[in-house]
């Protein structure tokens, strides 16, 4: 057990090492230059010369690697070529609206998936199953973003209990902040909620064919505790793998949700930044999300271990 | 030759009789079939010309004259839609071509040789995954600039991994069939093996993969464009009707409605396409019925 958490370690430093060397190539051959960008077009040829020195962009490139790797690694994400602050406050300032965006999706998702997932297995083949199974197919064909104006068009144009979009900020108190929130993560969760749902009933009635359930059952153990204690349990891996992957999902999904409701998070950001040529926040939030996305992988990996009993006696 | 020794050899008409009794086949395949004549009608005729601005007619709600309603510069939203689904289906199926083209290949050779080329190309993998693909599609599209064919080439990257996982777990599997071992003592070469004997024999995983690669691809172009990286205007395409839709939605809710409608219709046929097929062809699956 050791030994494969010590590799999937291992692999998750290399993977993490790779990525930072091919996000920094691909933003290095980029068009562009980030020191003419900040000066404008009526800048002479000396002053972009001397802030290209200052920003340290005429260093040979293993060494500007070097310099900017070792940033990440200490939070030094260095400065933003267009808001002239620290990246790491920007990310910090958007992180404060997507983290908690992307988590209240993700428990949304959970929390409908399972019981339905549950649901439609114990129901195998009746109408209860063929129904919220349909309804899960039609979910997952839904693009979350249409959804999301589906959504405003009934929440906020017709009904007005929610606001279109925007976000007052957490200094606004938690209550409106959150009630901005609401909408976004209803449209990401759902389409999630579906495909969780249609992976958790299979993986159930994978494990309800097993022996073991059958035993249980003989041993006159009610259904309903050995659908949740004998099968949900080991149903959990793929499970915990499609949870896994869906948070990543999620995270990339803000930047389309968050230019819906115009929400200020890493999303936004980063896709404005990209349209803005700003190098150094593109960089900083790909690798940020990018490590989210192998820490993520790598907590799922553990989490095996923690369901599963068999996996941690295994040498 | 190809020898299927372990394979209850399975007759066409039974295969087809099996797939008329499957209802997600059946549905997925017609809906799949109208979206594909909606694309190929709307080369030779729309209700309306879709390049023709009648701003006299904008913003119409739906009616006899224009069953989905007009946009804002008065294009009739059917047409649009009709239109639309070129791009859409173009855009996907290439994308799925780039990633069988490349993916199964590297997975097939993978499997083959085993050993450290199976780890490194899977660690490469690993790495790929790494990236929010939408997030890369979005920085891809970014930098090449806005447009159908780097929206082709975004997608297309990410169906790579997805594909050599799929063909390298399909064909992990048959490699140690006995079949597999006749044609290693026959003399065939491995990649003869992979190509006469493994790839036949995967074939069905990889068109179930790409039917669903095929129904994210919609999706992913639908995003894409939404952003306006996608196909440029005048070229209607969904995603981008989408976006024109949203400031929209309290005087014209019809212009988000119709082309969102047609993308879940889209998705929803492939997906349906998939499961069947999946269904039909493979026997796990139908014990689990």
């Amino acid at each position: 057990m050791t030994a494969y958490l010590l590799k999937r370690l291992a692999i998750a430093l290399a993977t993490l090492l790779l990525a930072s060397m091919v996000v920094f190539a691909v933003l290095e051959i980029l068009p562009g230059d980030p020191a003419r960008l900040m000066l404008g077009m009526n800048a002479s040829a000396d002053q972009v010369e001397l802030l290209r020195n200052q920003m340290g962009l005429n260093a040979p490139l293993a060494w500007r690697y070097l310099h900017w790797a070792g940033g990440l690694l200490s939070l030094d994400f260095g400065r933003s070529y267009t808001y002239s602050v620290p990246v790491i406050d920007l990310v910090r300032e958007r992180l404060a609206v997507s983290l908690p965006l992307a988590l209240i999706a993700l428990a949304l998702s959970t929390i409908i998936a399972i019981p339905v997932g549950l649901f439609s297995a114990s129901r195998r083949g009746r109408a209860g199953d063929t129904i919220s199974m349909g309804a899960a197919q039609l979910g997952v064909a839904v693009p979350n973003f249409w959804f999301a104006l589906m959504l405003i068009y009934v929440f906020a144009v017709w009904l007005r209990l929610v606001p279109a979009g925007g976000f007052p900020g957490w200094s606004a108190g938690i209550g409106p902040a959150l009630k901005s929130l609401l909408l976004p993560a209803v449209a990401l969760a759902l389409p999630q909620a579906a495909i969780l749902a249609r992976v958790t009933r299979s993986a159930l009635i994978e494990v309800l064919n097993e022996d073991y359930i059958r035993t249980a059952r003989a041993k006159g153990l009610p259904y309903r505790t050995v659908l949740w204690r004998h099968a949900l349990r080991n149903a959990m891996i793929p499970v915990l793998t499609i949870l896994g992957l869906q948070f990543a999902f999620l995270l990339a999904g803000t930047i389309i949700i968050e230019n819906v409701f115009y929400l200020p998070g890493l999303g936004r950001l980063v896709f404005q930044a990209i349209t803005q040529r700003d190098l150094i926040v593109v960089e900083s939030v790909v690798m940020l999300l990018v490590a989210a996305v192998i820490a993520v992988n790598l907590l799922v990996d553990l989490s095996y271990a923690v369901v599963d009993p068999r996996l941690r006696s295994r040498q | 030759m190809t020898l299927h020794i372990d394979i209850p050899e399975e007759t066409l008409s039974s295969i087809l009789a099996k797939a008329f009794r499957n209802t997600a086949f059946v549905a997925g395949f017609v809906i799949t079939l109208l979206i594909l004549a909606m694309a190929i009608v709307s080369y030779a005729w729309t209700p309306y010309d879709v390049t023709k601005l009648v701003i006299s007619d904008k913003t119409q709600a739906p009616s006899l004259a224009h069953w989905f309603g007009t946009d804002h510069f008065g294009r009739d939203i059917l047409s649009m839609v009709m239109v639309g689904a070129r791009n859409s289906i173009a855009v996907a199926l290439v994308a799925v071509g780039i990633g069988m083209g490349v993916g199964v290949p590297l997975g097939a050779f993978a499997a083959a040789r085993g050993g450290l080329v199976d780890e490194a190309l899977m660690r490469l993998n690993d790495l790929v995954f790494a990236f929010p693909a939408l997030l890369s599609a979005i920085m891809i599209t970014a930098i090449f600039g806005p447009g159908a064919v780097n929206a082709i080439i975004a997608i297309g990257i990410f169906n790579i991994p997805v594909f050599a996982r799929v063909a390298r777990a399909g064909a992990l599997a048959i490699w140690p069939r006995e079949f597999i071992l006749a044609a290693r003592a026959a003399g065939k070469s491995s990649t003869q093996i992979s190509i006469e004997h493994v790839l036949p024999n995967i074939a069905t995983l990889l068109l179930v993969q790409g039917t669903i690669q095929f129904a994210l691809g919609i999706l992913a172009e639908a995003g894409l464009s939404y952003l306006g990286l996608g196909a440029q205007p005048p070229m209607p395409s969904w995603g981008r009707m989408l976006f024109d839709a949203q400031t929209r939605m309290v005087v014209a809710p019809w212009m988000a409605i119709f082309p969102g409608m047609a993308i879940v219709v889209a998705v929803l046929g492939l997906n349906l396409l998939g499961d069947g097929i999946a269904d039909i062809l493979d026997p796990k699956s139908r014990r689990q019925r």
